[in-house]
Order: structure tokens, then sequence, then C-alpha cells
């Protein structure tokens, strides 16, 4: 490594050319928390300390349960790439790996609970 | 690389105090980073007191001052003293500016001065700028042409030239560079605002015809999108110019020739 030029060094292994879906990715997630947010919280907030047969009621219906469902996925993918952004800014090499590797398990697995536990709960 | 603290042999210790001017009345405190590669100390912070009837307004004016009068090991790089060159960029009270342009009545209290941050130090309140100029380097910073040259210049028309206005004009002092903690964390494949920068300037100028090749080179995780909009960088910039909104405008470039 002593030997290589600082231009060689600056090179590195060339553009990745990519990125850019990433970023897209994140400002289209971002837009769509924005709108499902408010009405995540009203239908959730409005269901703390009620009876559960009244929580069933409420989420068996189609637009509350597509919308915590839409809240829930949307926002742990959004998650999963806010995490990447994370690992990558702060660590490197083989730690960096897995690092991504066991956020993106962690956000898919809660996205999969978050759905299962919802249709448990409306079905 | 995150390094939350500094290296053992980089931990900066108490220096020396210099004696006061005689028969000054007017003192001013000065604290100076102080490092010398030959001598396989530590790095300190000397202090200073310079008589301020008779210095100059500007930060720079002292440390001419304290290097003609007081210490003539001091070393810094300064130039032109009127913004222009940007050689005597460093982190003064905190903030990332130039020397020559930064008044002593801006600073309350102590005036404490310190190299760009997260550096390397070649001496005392010079950082090794070689692997930023370098970087500065691979965004080609010049005009790229394929159409045969004109017989006379490239013709730009006048709101063509103005969306230049806000970009040429920096003069490549790497203070936004070495505010931004994304550059300290990762300098070495992230471009930083200064290159970043200039790399725009070429991008949306009319007469460049690599805007696709220049694009393409920075579509990379860390070259351009390790930017987190954080706007240490335009905060800083002592020519009172904008690398975050150059660096969101590559973005939208990057974006705009997808959909």
């Amino acid at each position: 490594m002593a030997y290589l030029t600082d231009r060689k060094r600056v090179q590195g292994l060339g553009s990745a050319k990519t990125g850019t879906e990433h970023h897209w990715t994140m400002t289209v997630t971002s837009v769509a928390l924005l709108l499902l947010t408010p009405f995540f919280l009203f239908i959730v907030g409005g269901l703390l300390g009620q009876p559960h047969d009244a929580v069933a009621a409420s989420l068996s219906r189609p637009i509350p349960a597509l919308v915590v469902a839409a809240f829930l996925v949307v926002g742990l993918h959004h998650m999963r790439l806010g995490m990447q952004v994370l690992v990558e800014d702060y660590t490197r090499g083989l730690g960096r790996k897995i690092g991504l590797i066991a956020t993106t398990i962690l956000c898919y697995a809660l996205a999969a609970g978050a759905v299962v536990a919802l249709a448990q709960i409306a079905l | 690389m995150v390094e939350l603290a500094l290296p053992k042999n980089s931990r900066i210790r108490t220096g020396k105090t210099w004696p006061k001017p005689e028969g000054a009345v007017n003192l001013r405190k000065f604290q100076i980073y102080r490092w010398n590669p030959d001598d396989g100390e530590n790095p300190r912070v000397d202090t200073y007191w310079v008589d301020m009837d008779t210095c100059g307004p500007m930060v720079l004016d002292a440390l001419i001052k304290i290097k003609n009068e007081i210490d003539p090991t001091l070393t810094f790089r300064r130039s032109c003293r009127e913004g222009i060159c940007g050689s005597c960029a460093m982190n003064i009270d905190g903030i990332n500016t130039l020397a020559c342009i930064y008044g002593m009545d801006e600073i309350k209290g102590d005036v404490k001065i310190y190299p760009l941050p997260h550096m390397p130090v070649v001496k005392d309140l010079i950082p090794d700028l070689t692997h930023f100029y370098a970087q500065h380097a691979s965004i080609m910073p010049w005009l790229e042409t394929k159409t045969q040259r004109p017989e006379k210049e490239w013709r730009q028309s006048i709101e063509d030239r103005d969306k230049l206005d806000g970009l040429y004009e920096c003069v490549m002092c790497a203070c936004c560079s070495t505010s931004c903690p994304s550059y300290w964390w990762n300098g070495d494949r992230y471009l930083g605002p200064a290159a970043l920068l200039h790399a725009y300037r070429w991008i949306i100028d009319s007469r460049d015809e690599a805007t696709g090749e220049r694009l393409d080179e920075l579509e990379d995780p860390f070259k351009l999108y390790r930017c987190h909009t954080i706007m240490n960088c335009t905060k800083t910039c002592p020519k009172g110019l904008n690398p975050a909104k150059a660096i969101a405008s590559i973005k939208k470039m990057m974006v705009e020739r997808q959909l």
C-alpha cells in the first residue's frame, strides 16, 4: 500500500455505478411514510387501551388493516435502507458485511412478524 | 473509519506558555496547536500573548506577529492574505475558516487555533492535503469536449454562464471537506463537498460534453452518496458557497436520468 500513488488511492476500484436506486427508494418511502404515519397513529392510537374484541374488529376492516400493513412494511423497508447507510458509515471489512446481513435479516424478520401478527389479530 | 478518540501519540498535551510582551497593555491570549514530526513528542497547545495595540485585525495578522516577534518556529501556510488562495485554512475558535479573513473581533475569549480537523498533520497548523487534491483531480476539473474545437472560443450564453456563479469561486481551502463527519469517517472513498462542488461546476457547464461520463464516475455509494446533507460544509465555507446544494443537484440529476 505504501507505494500507491495518491491518484491510484482515490480511484480505488472505480465507480460502482449504483446508489441512485437506494437514494430514490429512500425518498419514495419517506414520502409514503409522511402520508401513512398520521393515519397509522390515528388508527392505532385510537385502539390503545381498548379490549381485544374492539381491536380485532377495527383491524379486520380492510382500510385500517391496509394502512397498518402498509405502514409496517414500508417503514421496515425504509429502516433497512437507513440501517444499511449506518452500517456502511461506521464499519469496515468483514464487520460491514456481517452488519449488512444482520440488519437485513432483522428488518425483514420484523416486517414478516408484523404482518403475521396483524393477520392473526384481524382474521 | 470512525475514531472517537485520538491515538495515544496524537493526544494533545499542555505546552509552553510564552512570556507576555513587555509594556503591552491590551493583551490577547492565543492557544495554538503545535506538533513537530522531528522531535517524537505528542502534540501540545502553546499559549502566546499578543499586544493587540500593535497587531492587525485578522487572525492571520496575529499569527504572523507571533512568528515574527515571539516564536519563529510556529509553522503555518499563508500567501495572499485576502481570501483568494485558500492557504491559511485552519480551525479557529471551533470553526474551519481562513485566518486571513477571520476577524479577531468575532471571537469571544481566548483565540484557539488548531489545524483542519481529521487530516494528517505535516507540522503545527499545516495539514496534509495530498489526498484532498488527488480527489479534486479525479473529477476532471477541466472542460471536456468531443466536438472539433471552434475557430474562436467555445460560446456560452449569459444565462448559462450565470449557472456557474456560486461554484467557480471555490478556492479549494478544504474547510468544507474537513468539517464533514462523513468525510472524517470515509474520506478515503467519499469525495467530499469540495471535490463534488467542483464536479457539479463542470457537469452544468453548457460547453462541457462529458456530462454523462462525469455522472457515471460519481454514481457510487461512497464517492457521492456518503453525503447525508449534514450541511456543515455550507455553514463553514469562508467564501459563502453552498456545496450541499451542489451535491443535492448532482443527486437530482442522477435520479432524472433514470426516471
